[in-house]
């Protein structure tokens, strides 16, 4: 038991915090600091700055971009990125289709996608759920049905993040329709989202923004080599991908941040004759958020430093759950210094609101989604209570 | 930044485990232990005597082990996975540890030496009826008497005050707080000793011109040591508290597998094992913080600091844990018989000793303003 950081990863840190607060474009650091949409170009541009350096992918195979790094290094890397206001690198492409394709996919696929998903230069989306397929994804209807070289999809997907800026989509499809469980019956299927077939249609959020998307597929031609790995395996790549994406959930470092700001805007506000950051009250509710922030962070710190063998430890669903909690708590105490100020929402130029209080209510309204999207948290205390309680 | 325990620390706990589960089998045994006085078994507390835990802070040169507190997490971990009476924290971390930190050498090895060998039982009088977790002393008074010292007053409540044989008391001098040594059979001492609702045992003290030696030398002001060692002892606490919660849980969990209504076990109902759920996310957080605090008071970091943090996130822990565990046993959970009421009425006491969940929020609230952000492994935790 020791607290400190070794010399070597004192290093590391120091390293990360240089690089993501110096060779990052500061506009694009200051708009994710701001709460504020990063548009496409500004996600690329980030993630190529990071690509180049060698930190978009760290946790690939190193044959593929990868740097062999030790869990408690990919924490800190994760942890600087998010203080530094850095957009993280695009989830779909690197903790999900690049992974899944190099580890089940074929070596031509290999070659023909990883670097590019490394480099944002094939910007992906994710196409597992449907309107009858939330929690429950197995039971996914969307078919792929084998013609010749091709298979052609039909059916619907929707939710999909950022399928508007979208270059391809990796799928779940039924491929199998008589398999006896319906886990079996699944393939995974990638293909351009230009596909002729494949129609987008926005779908708007109480925050106002527009994120997410229903996608439909009509008799759209995949040629059968857009296969990953085998065919009717595709839940067990679903499995494996999703395991990943619980990897780093918790966004301690993200939470950190808005702790901080919330700090700063208390004391831009008046109440009772002082500013909200000498009110005790505020003051008790953000120690306590922080306590359990610090409570969430070593606990991702020992759940890293015991999963050295490349399983999730099992207390992994605990950081998604309280991980995706804190962060809403985080929102919602912003909402709360801004009070009446965070009406402001729509406010535009001739308006004397702060901008951080005019985000305040959409990005709390828009941070719902992270206790539902990842495995909803009830489907993480299912797994808490199933796996680990054995109940 | 490493969370494993290195092998002796390990074997430290299997020792401490077994010795544990051994006198501590079931809750009947604990109960006839608990029943009559002094609340804890002698026979085991010679026993940690012999295995070295008694001494397990203090220097060797005092008749200590030489230990820190990541040690003395382990072994309050296990007391608190059984619920055991003796008293460990009470007795070795805050008063022997308030003797290792204040006293000359001489008293050190006088007073040491024999509560590690399991000769003698301490205990710390320091709080008075009418204050509450302050790390001074108020309504007991010293003054000076030639070469000694006579103290005067109340301390109340006292945790072993009755049964201990020396007391480590606290006591206003010239507008601050010294410490004295008062032997149990001190002329102008009453100890009136009773039952606590966890099982153990406290008293009120009324010192009456009660001759007392000083402790240390010189009568500066040792708030700051109290506060101190009270915060060692908060943090042991802490991993006393993460032991009985994790009781708490394995048995709350065993019980919904078992338990039948409606013609089905308990845990086929999801609206209990989402709270079972829960309750292991405050575990899992609450061990993560315990751990986190005894390796800032290893590295000699900020432990006032980092024993509020861990009397704040055990303190939420233990009430959810405590009262969840209760609830979800149905009647069962409320007798003496069974288990669980127990581990939550230890729980519920340890929240009240040394400072609540709320009492250690506004102490943390008091400062949250100067920082921008919490780092666990930077200042002011790594030292
Ligand atoms: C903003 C956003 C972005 C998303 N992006 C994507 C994306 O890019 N690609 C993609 O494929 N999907 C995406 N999702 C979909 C997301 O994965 C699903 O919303 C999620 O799986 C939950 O499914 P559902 O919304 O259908 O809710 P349902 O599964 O219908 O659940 C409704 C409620 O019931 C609870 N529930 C369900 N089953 C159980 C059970 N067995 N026990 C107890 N409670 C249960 C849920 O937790 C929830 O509270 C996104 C979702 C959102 C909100």
């Amino acid at each position: 038991m020791r607290l400190q950081l070794s010399p070597e990863m004192e290093a590391f840190r120091d390293e990360m915090r240089t690089f993501f607060t110096t060779q990052v474009p500061k506009e694009i650091r200051d708009q994710v600091a701001a709460r504020r949409h990063v548009s496409r170009e500004q996600y690329i541009e980030a993630q190529r700055a990071l690509n180049a350096a060698g930190l978009a992918v760290p946790h690939w195979p190193v044959e593929w971009g990868g740097r062999d790094w030790t869990p408690l290094q990919r924490h800190i890397w994760r942890e600087e990125m998010q203080l530094a206001s850095v957009p993280e690198p695009l989830a779909f492409n690197t903790s999900m289709i690049g992974p899944v394709i190099a580890a089940f996919g074929n070596q031509e696929q290999k070659e023909r996608f990883l670097a590019k998903t490394a480099n944002l230069d094939i910007w992906w989306c994710q196409g597992f759920s449907e309107p009858d397929a939330g929690s429950d994804l197995a039971s996914l209807r969307t078919t792929a049905v084998r013609d010749g070289d091709d298979w052609v999809v039909n059916g619907q997907k929707t939710w999909t993040t950022l399928g508007q800026h979208a270059d391809w989509i990796f799928c779940l499809v039924r491929t199998d329709p008589t398999a006896e469980k319906k886990q079996r019956g699944i393939s995974m299927l990638v293909f351009p989202m230009d596909t002729p077939g494949v129609t987008l249609r926005p779908i708007q959020l109480i925050d106002g923004g527009h994120e997410v998307n229903e996608v439909f597929f009509e008799d759209v031609r995949v040629p059968a080599e857009n296969l990953v790995g085998e065919e009717n395996r595709g839940w067990d790549y679903a499995k494996f991908l999703l395991g990943n994406e619980r990897v780093g959930i918790a966004r301690v470092g993200a939470t950190k941040k808005l702790i901080a700001q919330a700090k700063e805007f208390a004391r831009e506000i008046t109440a009772g004759g002082r500013p909200l950051s000498e009110d005790p009250r505020t003051l008790a509710r953000i120690a306590e958020l922080e306590n359990e922030l610090l409570a969430l962070e070593l606990t991702a710190l020992r759940v890293v430093a015991n999963s050295a063998d490349g399983k999730p430890h099992p207390a992994s669903s605990v950081l998604k759950l309280r991980g995706s909690e804190l962060q809403q708590a985080a929102t919602e105490l912003i909402v709360d210094i801004a009070g009446p100020l965070s009406l402001a929402s729509f406010a535009d130029g001739g308006s004397a609101v702060p901008d951080w209080a005019r985000v305040a209510t959409p990005e709390y309204l828009n941070y719902r989604k992270v206790s539902i999207y990842g495995g909803s948290n009830e489907v993480q205390r299912t797994i808490i209570a199933g796996t680990i309680l054995g109940l | 930044m490493d969370f494993t325990y290195d092998s002796e620390q390990n074997d430290l706990r299997e020792a401490v485990r077994g010795l544990l589960q051994r006198a501590y089998p079931d809750t009947e045994r604990r109960r006839s232990v608990v029943g009559s006085d002094p609340g804890f078994d002698e026979k085991t507390w010679a026993q940690l005597a012999e295995m070295g835990v008694l001494g397990l802070p203090f220097a060797e040169e005092d008749g200590g082990m030489g230990a820190g507190p990541i040690e003395v997490g382990i072994v309050a971990e296990e007391m608190g996975r059984v619920l055991a009476p003796e008293p460990f924290v009470e007795a070795v971390v805050l008063a022997g540890g308030l003797v290792a930190a204040v006293g000359t050498a001489a008293q050190r090895t006088a007073v040491l030496g024999p509560l590690s060998e399991g000769g003698s039982v301490l205990a710390f009088a320091h709080a008075e009826p009418a204050t509450r977790w302050s790390p001074s002393a108020s309504a007991v008074t010293a003054t000076q008497d030639g070469d000694g010292w006579r103290l005067t007053g109340v301390k109340e409540p006292v945790a072993n005050g009755a049964r201990a044989d020396v007391l480590v008391v606290s006591a206003a001098v010239d507008g601050g707080t010294a410490l004295f040594l008062v032997q149990g059979d001190a002329a102008g001492l009453t100890r009136t000793g009773y039952r606590t609702h966890d099982g153990g045992r406290a008293a009120n003290v009324t010192l009456d011109g009660t001759p007392a030696e000083l402790l240390g030398e010189g009568t500066a002001d040792r708030s700051a040591d109290v506060e101190r060692v009270q915060a060692l002892a908060r943090i042991a606490h802490a991993n006393e508290s993460v032991g009985a919660m994790e009781s708490a849980l394995r048995i709350t969990a065993e019980y919904l597998k078992t338990r039948k209504q409606f013609g089905v076990t308990l845990n086929r109902f999801q609206a209990l094992t989402f709270r079972a759920a829960d309750m292991y996310v405050s575990v899992e957080l609450a061990r993560s913080t315990a751990l986190w605090a005894s390796m800032v008071a290893d590295a000699g970091g900020d432990v006032v600091a980092a024993g509020d943090r861990a009397r704040l996130q055990t303190s939420r822990a233990g009430r959810h844990v405590g009262k969840e565990a209760i609830q979800l046993h149905g009647g069962i959970g409320v007798t003496a018989e069974y288990s669980v009421g127990h581990y939550t009425s230890r729980l519920t006491a340890i929240d009240h000793v040394l400072g609540d969940g709320d009492w250690a929020a506004d102490r943390l609230a008091a400062s949250v303003d100067s920082y921008p952000t919490v780092d666990p492994l930077g200042a002011p935790y790594t030292g």
